[in-house]
């Protein structure tokens, strides 16, 4: 939505015409359509096709949800952040915490509790940290989550340490489905989370909440001058873009029923964002095809060596960012155009 | 307890003189084009490693390895500017940050490949290992080795920043990029110029660091957030912005692992955040 796109408002009894409008688009453009359904088809062909591979499909599900965390803040706010891990660490060690010094060990609470603590992280690092931009935002985000893995280090009597939390065991699901070994529940349990959260974002990004994000996005000073609270908007959304990460890092808690301080690394960071990337940001399924993809190579090529991988992981990103981010081929292989409304009414 | 000031003090100048070195590079690169560079860490592995080479496989002493490491790196960080980096002039930070990270991931892996993923060490000469008494104290002669190749290079740069053309021409375009440009200043050859000085400053900065740290090839990853917070909170593009920084977290962080021996590792990244809160430009940045 750039100036030169815009119209004068219109005038007086115009207006009330062109709100019926506006809204009238957000609903038409929020409907689902047909080809929204393939990812999920999916989802589902894939437990038929290769059950042997349930674990791997259900951390990938989970990134999947973690990337989705992260589209609400960077595709949708346009906030680059290098500390996202922080959140899904959180998550993760709120959902073993439970389990082990509280000794509750029911699955879907254990969600909500990571949820929870890592949605009231997010707003009180939002509230604090989304007034500033550029790399002193970096800069904050990133030591931020260098010190959450610290403050863990050094009480490691409670979390482990680096040597991490074992026996994270959780109760079966609602009282009946037990866990197999070869990650079958854990599949279809991930698949339910994240189709239900799926849900809730996709509600949030296509309501007028959603379209003043995108706004933000892409001119912060015009969404200021229209007076739009901007900051609060920010806040928000980065609070519930939390609550999705904890939901995913208290999911792999659960399902690896072990969690080391790692989940805070670096490079936790740096791999759902590539992720995101790799699938698109700012159209929500992004995560769907980057994570999957992401994953199911770095199970191939770590195999190999993991030198090949990084390297290889590495040279991705570079071509990603010069041919299809910046280059004719993103307009090329827009395939978000099939599950992506328009954008003009 | 003067003892233990006196051990902070001088082990915090040595730690800050190596961050110092490091970090002005991507200081001015920052300032210059505001391009967030977080493959600057892997120049400074790569420069640990090359200074590792040509001591090892060549028989180099130290001190002309240093040289050689800063003359190579710093021409060949001009090929990757040239072909990667000036694609991204003017692009959003994402886009830089995710090309800059699938470097520094390209390059760890290259550098496992060939040296392994196990930590190296180098042997000094003689004369850097020992004591060096100075005042009736005995310090290593290192670290005071360290702090005189700092001194001297913060007095070059200072000469190169405010006393010639050149330097009179990056501040200008740091102030102001486009009134430099049109005023007929080549921005784009300074910032080669600069990318290139400070590649290789972070390589000499990678090479003196091995005695101090080891080197494995997460060198680039680790200590980059270091080198952020140092340009973060002296301010971009600032010569005595950097300095500043790195005093200032060279010395909290040394004082933090003396002093609180556990949460000593807070220490850098405390007070960095604190005086982002409180400057968000830095100490020495414009808001």
């Amino acid at each position: 939505m750039d100036a030169s796109k815009s119209r004068p408002a219109p005038a007086g009894g115009e207006s009330t015409v062109a709100r019926a409008g506006v809204a009238d688009f957000l609903v038409r453009r929020s409907r689902f359509r047909p080809a929204e359904a393939l990812p999920w088809i999916a989802a589902i062909a894939a437990f038929f096709i290769f059950p042997s591979q349930m674990v791997l499909g259900g951390q990938t599900l989970i990134m999947i949800l973690f990337a989705l965390s992260l589209d609400l803040i960077l595709g949708y706010a346009g906030i680059v952040t290098l500390g996202h891990a922080a959140f899904f660490g959180l998550g993760a060690y709120g959902a073993s915490l439970l389990i082990t010094d509280l000794g509750w060990s029911e699955p879907v609470s254990g969600l909500l509790a990571g949820a929870l603590i890592a949605a009231i992280a997010g707003f009180l690092s939002g509230w604090l940290l989304l007034r500033y931009r550029g790399l002193a935002f970096l800069v904050l985000t990133l030591s931020v989550t260098i010190m959450l893995q610290q403050l863990g280090n050094l009480f490691r009597d409670f979390t482990g340490g680096y040597d991490g939390i074992p026996g994270v065991n959780v109760a079966p699901l609602f009282g009946r489905f037990d866990y197999d070994i070869y990650g079958h529940t854990y599949y279809l349990y991930c698949l339910g989370v994240l189709l239900i959260v799926f849900y809730c974002v996709r509600r949030i990004v296509y309501s007028p909440f959603g379209q003043a994000l995108v706004g933000i996005r892409e001119n912060i000073g015009r969404m200021n001058a229209l007076g739009s609270p901007v900051h609060w908007r920010l806040v928000v959304v980065y609070t519930i873009s939390a609550a999705v990460a904890g939901i995913a890092g208290a999911l792999f808690a659960q399902t690896n029923a072990f969690v080391t301080l790692g989940v805070f690394d670096f490079d936790q960071s740096a791999a759902v964002l590539i992720m995101l990337i790799l699938g698109g940001a700012g159209w929500l399924y992004g995560g769907f095809i980057g994570a999957a993809l992401y994953m199911v190579l770095q199970n191939e090529l770590a195999k190999a060596s993991p030198e090949f991988w990084q390297f290889g992981i590495g040279l991705l990103l570079i071509g990603v960012v010069l041919f299809v981010r910046r280059g004719t081929l993103g307009r090329v292989l827009n395939v978000s155009r099939l599950l992506q409304a328009r954008t003009q009414p | 307890m003067v003892n233990t000031l006196v051990s902070i003090l001088f082990d915090g100048l040595a730690w800050a003189m190596f961050l110092f070195i490091v970090s002005v590079g991507l200081s001015v690169t920052m300032g210059l084009m505001g391009f967030v560079n977080l493959a600057h860490g892997a120049f400074a592995m790569a420069g640990g490693y090359l200074v590792l080479t040509t001591m090892s496989a060549w028989g180099v002493p130290f001190l002309g390895a240093l040289v050689i490491t800063f003359v190579v790196v710093g021409a060949a960080s001009v090929l990757f500017e040239r072909v990667l980096y000036a694609r991204l002039y003017g692009a959003g930070e994402l886009d830089q940050v995710l090309m800059t990270i699938g470097l520094t991931f390209m390059a760890i892996a290259t550098y496992t490949y060939f040296y392994g993923p196990l930590t190296h060490a180098i042997r000094i000469p003689d004369y850097l290992a020992g004591q060096l008494n100075l005042g009736g104290r005995s310090f290593p002669a290192y670290r005071v080795f360290l702090i005189g190749v700092g001194a001297a290079l913060i007095a070059a740069l200072w000469y190169g920043f405010d006393r010639t053309s050149l330097g009179a021409k990056i501040r200008a375009s740091v102030d102001n990029r486009r009134m430099a440009q049109s005023v007929g200043i080549d921005v784009d050859l300074l910032f080669t110029i600069t990318f290139a000085v400070g590649s290789g400053l972070a390589a000499l900065g990678g090479g003196l660091a091995i005695q101090l740290l080891g080197l494995t090839p997460n060198f680039a990853i680790i200590y980059l957030v270091f080198f952020l917070l140092v340009v973060a909170v002296g301010g971009s593009g600032s010569l005595w912005g950097t300095l500043a920084g790195a005093l200032v977290l060279g010395m909290a962080d040394t004082a933090g692992k003396y002093l609180f021996s556990d949460a000593g590792t807070f220490a850098i990244y405390a007070v960095a955040v604190l005086i982002l809160l409180l400057k968000p430009a830095g100490l020495y940045g414009r808001e």
